[in-house]
C-alpha cells in the first residue's frame, strides 16, 4: 500500500519522471505561491476524482469510461475553480485560465486511466495523493528557483539583497525551460546513484 | 621485434584540425580585438578577460566533472569567450560578462555533448540569454575613446528611432557607438581576408549574407528613401552584420556544410535581418538571424544533400 504513495512522489513523479502536465508547469511557476496554489488546486482535483471513478469503476461500461472520467474531472475542477475565486481571487487572477485548463491535465486521466479505473479505493486514494504530492512539489520547487533568481525573493520573503539584478529570462517561458531541463538533469543524476545503491546492497 | 607497421587508411595527414581551424579564427579576430581596445579601453578589456575567464573556467569545471578529457588545449573556450565579448556593450558589469561565458560553455556547448554537437553558436546563444536577462545593461552604450557613460544609440538605433545618419568614415574605422567588436568595419575585413586567403571559412556563407543584406536595402531605400532611410552601405557597415557574417554564421559546427546548403543559410540570415531591422522592434536583428538559421541547418543539410552518381530517383 504505502508503494502506491511513494511511487508518484520519486520514481514516477509526474513532472521530472512522467514528464507530463507541462502545460500549468511552465506556465504558472514565475513565483513559487503559483506554483504552490496550482499543486495543491491539482492535487485536491486528481484525489477525489480518482476516488470517485475508483468506487464506480465496474459500473461504467468500456466504450464511455473516457467521457464519464471527464464529467467527473471537470465537477471537481469547476468546485475547485469557484473556491479559488471565492477565497483567494488574486491567485486565481494570476492563474488565470490555468485552473480550468486542469480538466485537460493529463496527469489526472492518466490516473483515472490508468490505475483508479483498475484498483480498489484505498490504493487509487492512495496513488493519487502521491501523485498529487508529487505534483505540487516538483511545481514548489521550478517556481521558488525561478522566483528566486527573478524577483530575489521565495514565497514573497526577500533573500537575496537589494542589490541583486532581476535576471527577466527566469520569468519568461524560456527560464522555465532552462530551469525544467536542469531539475530533470539533477534528478536523474541522484536517481542513477540511488539505484546503483539499490543493486548493490540487494 | 617490430619492422613493419600495418595501419589503415587514410595515410596522408593534413595539419588541419580543431586547433588549427581555432588558432586561426583567434588570429584573424587580432585586428578587431586591437581595434576594440584603442576605441573602448580598459572597458574592452575587463569584459574581454572576464568573458574568456567565464568560458574557460566553466569548460575546465564541467569535464572535471564528467570526468571527461579535459579539452582546454584546443582553445575553443577561449575563441567562445572572445567572440561573445565581442558582441557585448563596453559599458556591460563584468559579472555579466563572467555570466555570459559561462552560459555559453555550459548551456550552448557541454549541455549538447562538447565541443561539434552544439546546435547554436554558443557566443550567440550566450548573447540572447544575456539580452533576455538583463535588458537595460545589454542595450546600455559607451561613447568611444571618451568613454562617455552617457548613453548614446549605435548608428542602427539612430537611424530607427532618431533619424540621423552615422557618416560611412566613421562607421568604416569604427568610432561609433555599438558592441566591443562589432565597430570597425575595416579590423573585421582585415580578419575575412586572413580567413579567406586560409580557407578556414567557405567564401559563401559571408558572400550570401552581405550581398542580400544589400539588396535588400537597395530595393528598400530606392522605393521609398524617406520610410527607409538605410543604404546598402549603410546597413552593411553598421550594427554587427560584418562580425556575424565573417565569424558567427561561418561556425563549422552550426552552419550546413553543403555548398548549396551554405548560399541558402547566408540569404536566410541576410532576410531575416533586415526584415527585423526595419519591421521588428529591435534596431539589430543579427543575432537572432543567425540563432534562427542554426536551428534550420541540419535540415538545410537534409535538404540539399548531393547526389551520388549514378543515383536515380527512388521509386
Amino acid at each position: 500500500m504505502i508503494k502506491d504513495l511513494i511511487r508518484g512522489l520519486w520514481r514516477e513523479n509526474p513532472i521530472f519522471v512522467q514528464v507530463l502536465g507541462m502545460c500549468p508547469t511552465l506556465a504558472v511557476t514565475t513565483k513559487a505561491l503559483f506554483g504552490f496554489s496550482m499543486g495543491i488546486a491539482t492535487l485536491f482535483v486528481v484525489v477525489s476524482s480518482s476516488v470517485v471513478i475508483s468506487i464506480i469503476r465496474k459500473l461504467v461500461p468500456e466504450q464511455v469510461r473516457i467521457p464519464m472520467f471527464t464529467v467527473i474531472i471537470a465537477t471537481f475542477v469547476t468546485a475547485a475553480d469557484y473556491f479559488l475565486k471565492a477565497n483567494f481571487f488574486s491567485i486565481s487572477k494570476a492563474l488565470g485560465p490555468y485552473v480550468p485548463l486542469i480538466v485537460v491535465n493529463c496527469i489526472i486521466l492518466g490516473r483515472a486511466e490508468a490505475f483508479a479505473s483498475k484498483n480498489s479505493v484505498g490504493r487509487s486514494f492512495l496513488d493519487a495523493l502521491g501523485m498529487g504530492l508529487g505534483f505540487t512539489c516538483a511545481l514548489i520547487v521550478l517556481g521558488s528557483i525561478r522566483e528566486l533568481f527573478g524577483f530575489g525573493t521565495i514565497f514573497g520573503f526577500q533573500i537575496l539583497g537589494d542589490g541583486f539584478e532581476k535576471w527577466i529570462i527566469m520569468i519568461l517561458p524560456a527560464g522555465a525551460f532552462i530551469t525544467l531541463g536542469i531539475l530533470v538533469g539533477v534528478f536523474n543524476i541522484i536517481d542513477k546513484k540511488m539505484r546503483a545503491r539499490e543493486r548493490v546492497q540487494g | 621485434m617490430k619492422m613493419l607497421t600495418i595501419n589503415v587508411a587514410p595515410h596522408v595527414f593534413t595539419p588541419v584540425d580543431t586547433r588549427y581551424m581555432v588558432r586561426g579564427v583567434i588570429k584573424a579576430l587580432i585586428p578587431a580585438t586591437c581595434a576594440s581596445l584603442y576605441f573602448f579601453r580598459w572597458q574592452a578589456f575587463l569584459v574581454i578577460i572576464a568573458s574568456i575567464a567565464g568560458c574557460v573556467l566553466t569548460e575546465y569545471a564541467i569535464q572535471k566533472f564528467r570526468k571527461k578529457q579535459i579539452t582546454l588545449g584546443d582553445s575553443s573556450a577561449v575563441l567562445t569567450g572572445l567572440l561573445l565579448a565581442l558582441v557585448l556593450p563596453p559599458v556591460l558589469p563584468l559579472w555579466m560578462a563572467f555570466l555570459g561565458g559561462v552560459f555559453a560553455i555550459a548551456f550552448g556547448k557541454e549541455i549538447f555533448g562538447g565541443i561539434g554537437c552544439n546546435i547554436f553558436n554558443p557566443a550567440l546563444l550566450a548573447r540572447a540569454f544575456l539580452m533576455a536577462t538583463f535588458p537595460v545593461a545589454l542595450t546600455t552604450w559607451s561613447q568611444p575613446i571618451t568613454l562617455d557613460a552617457v548613453t548614446t544609440a549605435t548608428p542602427l538605433g539612430l537611424i530607427k528611432f532618431g533619424g540621423a545618419a552615422t557618416p560611412y568614415m566613421s562607421l568604416f574605422l569604427g568610432n561609433v557607438g555599438g558592441c566591443i567588436g562589432e565597430t570597425s568595419a575595416i579590423a573585421l575585413l582585415l580578419g575575412m581576408g586572413y580567413l579567406l586567403y586560409t580557407k578556414i571559412i567557405d567564401y559563401r556563407v559571408p558572400l550570401a549574407y552581405i550581398a542580400t543584406v544589400a539588396v535588400f536595402a537597395f530595393i528598400t531605400h530606392a522605393i521609398n528613401p524617406k520610410l527607409f532611410p538605410g543604404t546598402p552601405l549603410f546597413h552593411i557597415l553598421a550594427g554587427g552584420l560584418l562580425i556575424g557574417a565573417i565569424f558567427m554564421a561561418t561556425d563549422p559546427v552550426t552552419s550546413p556544410v553543403t555548398a548549396k546548403g551554405r548560399w541558402i543559410f547566408g540569404i536566410g540570415c541576410g532576410l531575416i535581418t533586415m526584415i527585423i531591422r526595419i519591421w521588428g522592434g529591435l534596431p539589430e536583428g543579427v543575432m537572432y538571424s543567425i540563432l534562427c538559421m542554426n536551428a534550420l541547418a541540419p535540415l538545410i543539410n537534409r535538404v540539399t544533400k548531393p547526389k551520388r552518381y549514378g543515383e536515380t530517383r527512388e521509386k
